[in-house]
């Protein structure tokens, strides 16, 4: 049975919607004025354990379903949505979002034609990682990961550990005809543990996961893994000292701190900005944006990372796209509405949080392609500055293009060597010259752990980052050593 | 439901009646706690939601999306002894909301015992529950309510004639009727309604481009400034950012614009909330009786504040709310505490399950921003911070910000791409003096706030 087929069991089956009944509530908004609708069927469940001091406390499971509307007539969007998947709902929402194109200008009307798509090979298996694994097995996972943590320092005083998954299946239809479906899992775990050593506490996490099931975690030793990794961050920052302020040369390590791009250039690169012109990547495309060892991809092909879709929220096929190529600012990412309104093809970025929300063009898995360099030979490099190769969120202001990200594992250089580590600290600089100031990659690049979580007005989407360890000659290094 | 199933082009309700929709709510949460207790709970609350509304935004005058929005939400604890287990859905049919109670059951026989979870104590459950004003229906048509969003915006388009560009102007509507109900016999229902204007636009000059916001929103629409007024409020604060300049690495007093300055307040907040210290999260443990700030602080939570944002008479467990101080004479006079991290900690709870609701925060200076300007003489006005470099474990603060530079008392120029940096304790220990210039729509009434010192990073 392929994705669509598995969807459609779930959305349609248990209350009776059909194709005719998908093609009724399509064809009643593609009125006078609307040029373009879509239908967005959703079915997800969650749920979440937690460890909290020694006790598996609590437990959540919950399901959300409904059905997205979309009514759009040139650069107009109506949208409502419906909590019920049922026929008479689905009309009311339909006639509201269609309200939009009351005074808009005539358009060719089309009825859509349901019809099925090729079948994409997915990039994650549709089983459902709730039910996967038995709830006492769960718990004895949480157990034994704490247990991993508490045993592996004395200092360690404080264990969180939480587990969820998401099951999310999803059906597009769109008044072009096209119908489609996908089924996705997303597992995730995180240990978050505080230590503390004559007075002094720190806390750190680490965690991981993916479009997998639970099984996941079991396999080379990676719950494990986590526990120790934030055992051994955390024992690392009750030794660092202020950091300190003011422009110097950084280097980031591989993987996470792949969060730089995501925020540096990201942002700025996805469509719906550059339509308005309201980001400082507007109106660049062929110009130099980075250093020309800089290539930086947005793919959503990547078999189940946290990041991927075997299908785009609107039902486009995920696609590997270049950002930047040797430095070149090749491309932006698009959704449906701005790649029809910029003349330029979707690239499988449109992603909403959920049926109750409008797609907007989005991220998956963006990273930078490796350079020449060992890690150890860049660092060698740099006579005075930062190690910088854990970190904690990042935000921009995609029109003025500055961004930051903070730190949480970060260590100073001097004369070549990395030497004590320091406090977190926010870095802060300007996303269309960052990459400009790139003069060494390593050949190490790597995906992050799968832990990314990207937000934009007001939405929530699972994302993936990554590169090669960086060397960056300034940026601001926002310490309290001043 | 069926009352409501015409979506109309009015926003607010005038469709459904609030008895039906109470009935409604009620009927469900009494179905989940009998379901509950049939299948052996001993103790059960259910929290339910209903709300409708509409958002629109303009962008040059056109109209760019119109979302209507229709939300519902059922959530459930069920505790077993002192198992427990919770469950969701936004699917209020009769079959969805029972496997929602058994889902919780179900979970609950895999948690583990912890003796502290459990329903408030029942002799703490809000009996008086006052009409706190919170419930001011909009009936408007959707034309209207486009032209309110598109007057916003045109006149922060006309304000200047830098204005080179618009994310466009917002209206939006929303009202709800929430219930939280539990085994102990408790009934609290709540109506409230949200309305409001935002603008969002673009200045530029040969150095770039910049982009600032304003908003305002209130329970209820006559109390709210004029489209007119949010428009050209966005577009100063957009225009006054062109021209920005970097700022040596130094150590400098620093103003908190109001509006930024209450996240200052929310990480204490954060600090002594019961969960952070029972795990020892925090940088203010055992802090309660101590100085934090300057003598003459002072800080309220306002709970029962009538037409406010947050106002509530009972919390998340149904205890009932009342008006208390936070921080008297400077020194931390109490924690934030739900019941459970209460009986951790040996104590009461302080009815803040859920939250604190509508802070406030003593003003010493009159006159506004200029004064606090005044005051401080040479520094940095921040207006905006990004990024999340806020440690609660440790206290170390680092973020990104925008302002301006001041000397004597005045903007000189903005400043943008540098940082701030210090430990929250040394700060709030600096605070020098808190502005009267705070929004009386905002949920923290805190205006903008000095402190004597922090480091500035730019390069």
């Amino acid at each position: 049975m392929n994705q669509f087929d598995l969807a459609r069991n779930v959305l349609w089956e248990p209350t009776g919607l059909e194709p005719r009944g998908i093609d009724n509530a399509l064809g009643s908004m593609l009125t006078a004025g609307v040029d373009y609708a879509d239908l967005y069927f959703q079915s997800s469940k969650h749920e979440g354990w937690s460890l909290d001091e020694g006790t598996v406390k609590s437990g959540s499971f919950s399901i959300d379903q409904g059905v997205g509307v979309r009514a759009v007539s040139g650069e107009k969007t109506g949208f409502a949505y419906s909590d019920e998947l049922l026929q008479p709902a689905l009309l009311e929402a339909a006639k509201a979002a269609k309200t939009i194109a009351q005074s808009g200008a005539d358009a060719a009307t089309k009825m859509p034609s349901a019809k099925n798509v090729p079948t994409v090979p997915s990039l994650y298996a549709p089983a459902d990682p709730l039910s996967a694994m038995q709830d006492a097995k769960k718990v004895a996972l949480l157990k034994r990961v704490e247990s991993i943590a508490r045993s592996a320092d004395p200092r360690v005083i404080q264990v969180s550990v939480s587990l969820a998954a998401v099951q999310d299946t999803i059906i597009v239809a769109r008044s072009d005809g096209y119908l489609g479906g996908d089924v996705r899992p997303l597992v995730r775990m995180n240990v978050s543990v505080i230590v503390e050593q004559s007075g002094r506490r720190e806390q750190a996490s680490a965690g991981g996961g993916g479009r997998y099931d639970y099984s996941y975690f079991l396999e080379e030793d990676r719950a494990e893994g986590f526990a120790r990794e934030a055992v051994r961050q955390a024992l690392v920052n009750l030794e660092a000292q202020d950091a300190p302020a003011g422009e110097m040369t950084v280097v980031l390590g591989s993987g996470w701190p792949g969060i730089l791009l995501h925020e540096a250039i990201g942002h700025g690169l996805e469509g719906d900005f550059n339509r308005k012109g309201t980001s400082a990547f507007s109106g660049r495309i062929g110009e130099k944006v980075a250093s020309s060892v800089c290539t930086v991809v947005d793919d959503g092909t990547i078999a189940n990372r946290r990041g991927s879709l075997t299908i785009d929220d609107e039902g486009e096929v995920s696609k590997n796209t270049v950002l930047i190529e040797n430095g070149i600012l090749k491309g932006y990412m698009q959704d449906q509405l701005n790649a029809r309104l910029m003349k330029m093809n979707p690239t499988g970025n449109g992603r909403r949080e959920s049926y109750a929300h409008l797609p907007m063009p989005r991220m998956t898995n963006t990273y930078m392609l490796s350079g020449e360099h060992s890690p150890e030979e860049i660092i060698q490099s740099v006579d005075k500055g930062i190690y910088a190769v854990n970190f904690g969120g990042g935000q921009v202001d995609i029109t003025s293009g500055k961004f930051v990200f903070t730190t949480s594992e970060a260590y100073l250089i001097e004369g070549g060597k990395v030497t004590a580590p320091v406090k977190g600290a926010t870095l802060i600089g300007d996303g269309p010259e960052v990459l400009t100031r790139v003069s060494m990659l390593g050949n190490d690049m790597a995906l992050d752990s799968g832990v990314g979580v990207c937000g934009k007005d007001g939405q929530s989407v699972p994302v993936g980052v990554g590169q090669p360890t960086m060397r960056i000659d300034g940026l601001t290094v926002g310490g309290a050593a001043v | 439901m069926d009352s409501k199933s015409e979506t109309s082009e009015t926003v607010g309700t005038a469709v459904a009646s609030y008895d039906d929709e109470r009935a409604l709510l009620a009927r469900l949460a009494d179905g989940c706690i009998d379901q509950a207790t049939e299948s052996g709970a001993s103790a059960v609350e259910v929290a339910l939601g209903q709300g409708q509304g509409m958002s629109i935004n303009v962008r040059n005058g056109e109209v760019e999306t119109v979302e209507y929005n229709r939300d519902k939400s059922l959530s459930l604890t069920v505790y077993f002894g002192h198992h427990s287990g919770s469950a969701s859905t936004t699917d209020f049919s009769e079959e969805a909301v029972s496997q929602v109670v058994s889902s919780a059951c179900n979970i609950a026989k895999f948690t583990e015992e912890d003796p502290y979870n459990g329903l408030a104590d029942a002799d703490l459950m809000a009996t008086d529950i006052p009409d706190l004003d919170l419930h001011h229906p909009w009936e408007i048509e959707m034309d209207q309510a486009v032209d309110l969003a598109r007057r916003a915006e045109e006149s922060a388009l006309k304000a200047d004639s830098r204005i080179s560009n618009t994310e466009g102007g917002g209206f939006s509507s929303h009202s709800g009727t929430d219930l939280y109900a539990n085994s102990h016999g408790f009934r609290g229902f709540s109506n409230g309604t949200r309305h409001g204007y935002s603008c969002s636009v673009l200045a530029s000059d040969s150095n770039g481009m910049q982009r600032d916001y304003w908003y305002d929103s209130s329970r209820n629409a006559s109390q709210l400034e004029s489209p007119e007024s949010v428009g050209k409020t966005a577009a100063r604060r957009t225009v006054r950012r062109l021209g920005a300049r970097k700022i040596e690495t130094a150590s400098h007093p620093v103003i908190f614009e109001t509006g930024v300055s209450a996240s200052l307040i929310s990480h204490m907040i954060s600090a002594i909330s019961g969960s952070s210290l029972y795990r020892k999260a925090s940088f203010l443990l055992d802090q309660k009786g101590e100085a934090l700030f300057p003598d003459w602080v002072q800080i309220h939570e306002r709970p029962l504040q009538r037409g406010a944002p947050s106002s509530s008479a009972f919390d998340a467990e149904g205890v009932a709310t009342r008006d208390s101080d936070i921080v008297l004479e400077g020194t931390l006079a109490r924690y934030i505490l739900s019941s459970y991290s209460a009986r951790k900690l040996g104590t009461r709870t302080t009815a803040n399950a859920g939250g604190v609701r509508n802070l406030a925060v003593e003003s010493n200076v009159t006159g506004g921003l200029q004064e606090l300007m005044s005051l401080m003489g040479r520094g940095v006005l921040v207006t905006e911070l990004i990024g999340f470099g806020v440690n609660t474990v440790t206290g170390d603060y680092s973020r990104g910000a925008f302002g301006f530079w001041v000397e004597n008392g005045e903007i000189q120029y903005p400043v943008h791409e540098f940082t701030i940096a210090g430990n929250l304790i040394n700060m709030y220990a600096d605070f020098v003096g808190v502005a009267d210039d705070f929004h009386p729509n905002r949920s923290s009434q805190v205006g903008s706030i000095l402190i004597d010192k922090m480091a500035i990073a730019c390069s």
